[in-house]
């Protein structure tokens, strides 16, 4: 089923996932802001409507409530809607519709009606694109029960987990790295740009396949202490712990919700210590929920206070993007701190 | 079981592709001075013919014909001339700047200079515009200094914006230019609120904001023409239709049904259809909508036909999308080139002032480009790294400075 592999971007392997899924099944839709004709802003439907037609991938008005709205209403028919928000920092007109309709439907009505859509999404800094196109708001969603959030950090997870997300029966919001799209990142900035090919993660296969939503993967195996991340900090992460010297076990959550609370458990109460890293703002961000379960449930296995590395308390800024967003260093100071207890 | 009441899902799509011929019959122009020009005092229920009217008053021959050619006094034709000109040399240089990896971002507004440089130069300095990011001929016209646009574009240390801001996404309060940002649509009603305010204390300052053609799908520019109609706001709501928003053509934003400008009509208010590459008929629309607003009658909605002549930005490449021969197609020509020859009609302008001016402020923008890279571009300078905790609130609050600190900035 899931065919010959090859190498591929993560936006081949969302494209991949998007085209398997339109031949797959007819009440697939792809649509959204420059996402027909033109293939999307960052190419990841590039040739789907060519293909599929006119009315399984098209363009929609500037209007993202308009586009999360019907994108529910088609779901509630029984088809399964995947929109495209141009950049996560433009779904803000589309809250309502995510967090009182989307994530209520099937509550409120008991059971009679539902919103098995997927709104896919890039997020995220490291492009210069200053405030609008940068954000990680993905605390905005976990903190809305009965929304889904997915974040990738590699092509094959991309795939696997984007085909899960449309066939999920939930509503489900697809954050993808838009820095990682074309290679990975470690968080240094001077260094020589990387692409995908020759990663192992990038070895994509052509066809179906999922990567279950709520699985975390352990990236490294380490043994004094745990470090949480995801997206594009799962690069940075690697780095910084290279850079640490210290033997941290990374873990991809791959999923904020659901959450993989046994992958995260299983590794702090063998580590001890636990060091959060995400690129979102610091205060009330994902951050503060995983250092409180990971107290909850670990706190007799901590040998050091929880620590978070996360962008500052202030909007994106665009020429200090590079003091803002979390870098290996910061990480590396965390670890060597969490040792020292 | 399809029967023949069964629907089909309809999807718009443009006259013409890459390769195609393009076609721009559906604007359904008129020739210069044809439409009807109202008292500005006429109900807005009378006037629901005006949308699907077209405002243009420079005719074939370059002369002002018809109810609505203004009454301008060469010298300000002039002056609108030269910062529509200073606006297409700034952005063709800047652009190029881009390329040469010194800003990050950049875009151009040519082949819409008309509308923001006519406006800026009619309304006060009491007035505010809250603008696009497609409207720099409004800061143009009233000499906003060049070097303060090219260490914001820049980032550098003497940016005026700290850094803070994407390249073009400016600030200028003493211009009349409300802080931009990247979000579309979300400060139009910001506009019907500053009007309202100024009705509220019995000012006379009025608003104007833009959209583009693709913006008006948001409903920030439903909620806004709403506000603007219950409250009767002193107000100017203007959309630049250049025909496309990124690779989108205006027919995603419902213009294959019916005008933007007929918006209005449900809302009771005038709706004005006007020629965007026309100076003039930029200008008399605007005057009348200020004359209008000025006797306490409230807002007016004018749509500007033009062209996005330009990609969309520099991350764009329009030929992917659209015929690469299409701005050649678009039946209302060159802004700068139409009050041009206006001038030159008129017998106050000639060739070689053109040619002479063009020089100028080609000189202009390059002494201002080298005075922003001797500060640096970006990358090479940029504002202290302090300056990003500035600003979040009015005095900030405890994290910040532990954070400020931690950085060790
Ligand atoms: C709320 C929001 N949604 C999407 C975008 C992405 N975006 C930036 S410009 C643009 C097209 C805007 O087209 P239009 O309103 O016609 O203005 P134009 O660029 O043609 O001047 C889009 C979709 C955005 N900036 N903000
Ligand atoms: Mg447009």
């Amino acid at each position: 089923m899931a065919g010959e592999t090859r190498s591929m971007t993560m936006i081949q392997a969302i494209n991949s996932a998007l085209d398997v899924m339109l031949a797959r099944d007819p009440d697939v839709l792809v649509f959204g802001e420059d996402v027909g004709y033109f293939g999307g802003v960052f190419r990841a439907t590039e040739g789907l409507q060519a293909k599929h037609g006119l009315t399984r991938c098209f363009d929609t008005p500037i209007a993202e409530g308009g586009i999360i709205g019907c994108a529910i209403g088609m779901g509630a028919y029984g088809l399964r809607p995947v929109a495209e928000i141009q950049f996560v920092d433009y779904i803000l007109p589309a809250y309502d519709q995510l967090v009182s309709e989307a994530a209520r439907l099937r509550y409120r009505s008991g059971g009679e009606f539902s919103a098995p859509i997927t709104v896919r999404s890039p997020y995220g800094g490291g492009i210069f694109g200053g405030q609008t196109h940068s954000q990680s708001p993905e605390a905005l969603f976990a903190h809305v029960t009965g929304l889904k959030t997915i974040i990738p950090s590699n092509p094959y997870d991309a795939k696997g987990l984007l085909i899960a997300s449309i066939e999920d029966y939930d509503p489900v919001i697809f954050m993808e790295p838009k820095r990682i799209y074309n290679g990975p990142f470690n968080g240094r900035h001077g260094e020589q740009l990387r692409n995908w090919a020759g990663e192992p993660t990038a070895q994509v296969p052509e066809g179906h396949y999922t990567v279950p939503l709520g699985k975390a993967v352990i990236v490294r195996a380490g043994k004094d202490a745990t470090v949480l991340a995801y997206g594009t900090m799962v690069h940075v992460a690697m780095a910084g712990i290279e850079e640490s010297g210290v033997d941290a076990e990374l873990i991809d959550l791959r999923s904020i919700v659901p959450l993989d609370i046994e992958a995260i458990t299983a590794s702090v109460a063998k580590t001890g210590r636990c060091v959060i890293l995400h690129e979102a703002t610091r205060f009330a961000g994902f951050g503060g929920e995983l250092s409180a379960l990971v107290q909850e449930r670990c706190f007799w296995a901590l040998k050091a206070p929880i620590a978070r590395v996360a962008g500052w308390d202030t909007p994106y800024p665009h020429a200090f993007e590079m003091d803002y967003l979390p870098g290996p260093g910061r990480l590396a100071a965390a670890l060597a701190r969490v040792m020292e207890d | 079981m399809r029967n023949d009441r069964s629907f089909s899902l309809h999807i718009p799509e443009p006259s013409a592709r890459p390769g195609g011929t393009p076609d721009f019959s559906h604007l359904h122009l008129e020739p210069a001075g044809a439409a009807r020009r109202p008292v500005a005092e006429t109900p807005g229920l009378e006037m629901r013919d005006m949308p699907y009217r077209f405002i243009r008053v420079l005719d074939e021959a370059h002369e002002a014909v018809g109810p609505w050619a203004p009454r301008i006094e060469p010298d300000m034709l002039l002056r609108g001339l030269r910062a529509m000109m200073l606006t297409r040399i700034f952005d063709d240089r800047l652009f190029r700047a881009h390329r040469q990896g010194k800003t990050s971002f950049y875009m151009k507004s040519t082949g819409e200079e008309a509308i923001p440089v006519a406006q800026s130069l009619l309304l006060g300095a009491r007035d505010m515009c809250f603008p696009t990011y497609r409207v720099l001929g409004w800061l143009m016209a009233r000499n906003y200094p060049l070097i303060d646009l090219v260490n914001q574009i820049f980032s550098n240390e003497a940016d005026p914006l700290r850094g803070r801001q994407l390249p073009i996404l400016y600030s200028a309060r003493d211009y009349g230019f409300y802080s931009l940002s990247g979000n579309l649509g979300s400060r139009m009603s910001h506009a019907v609120g500053w009007a309202m305010a100024s009705a509220y204390k019995g000012d006379d300052s009025l608003a104007l904001a833009y959209v583009g053609d693709g913006t008006t799908a948001e409903g920030d520019f439903h909620e806004a023409l709403t506000f603007a109609s219950v409250y009767r706001a002193p107000v100017l709501l203007c959309i630049t239709n250049n025909q496309w928003a990124i690779s989108s053509f205006s027919g995603f934003a419902g213009a294959q049904e019916a005008p933007l400008a007929s918006r209005a009509i449900g809302f009771g208010l005038p709706g004005l259809r006007v020629d965007g590459n026309d100076f003039l008929a930029v200008w008399a629309a605007t005057q009348w909508a200020v004359e209008r607003a000025r006797a306490n009658l409230g807002p007016t909605l004018i749509e500007f036909v033009t062209y996005r002549v330009a990609g969309h930005s520099t991350s764009d490449d329009p030929t992917k999308y659209r015929p690469g021969d299409e701005a050649n197609h678009f039946p209302l020509g060159d802004p700068v080139e139409r009050l041009k020859q206006h001038l030159i009609a008129l017998g106050v302008w000639d060739e070689a002032r053109h040619a002479a001016l063009t020089e100028e402020l080609d000189q202009a923008v390059r002494a201002a480009v080298k005075q922003g890279e001797a500060v640096g571009t970006l990358g090479e300078s940029k504002p202290p790294v302090r300056e990003m905790f500035e600003h979040v609130f009015a005095t900030p609050d405890w994290r910040l400075i532990e954070q400020r600190r931690e950085l060790g900035v």
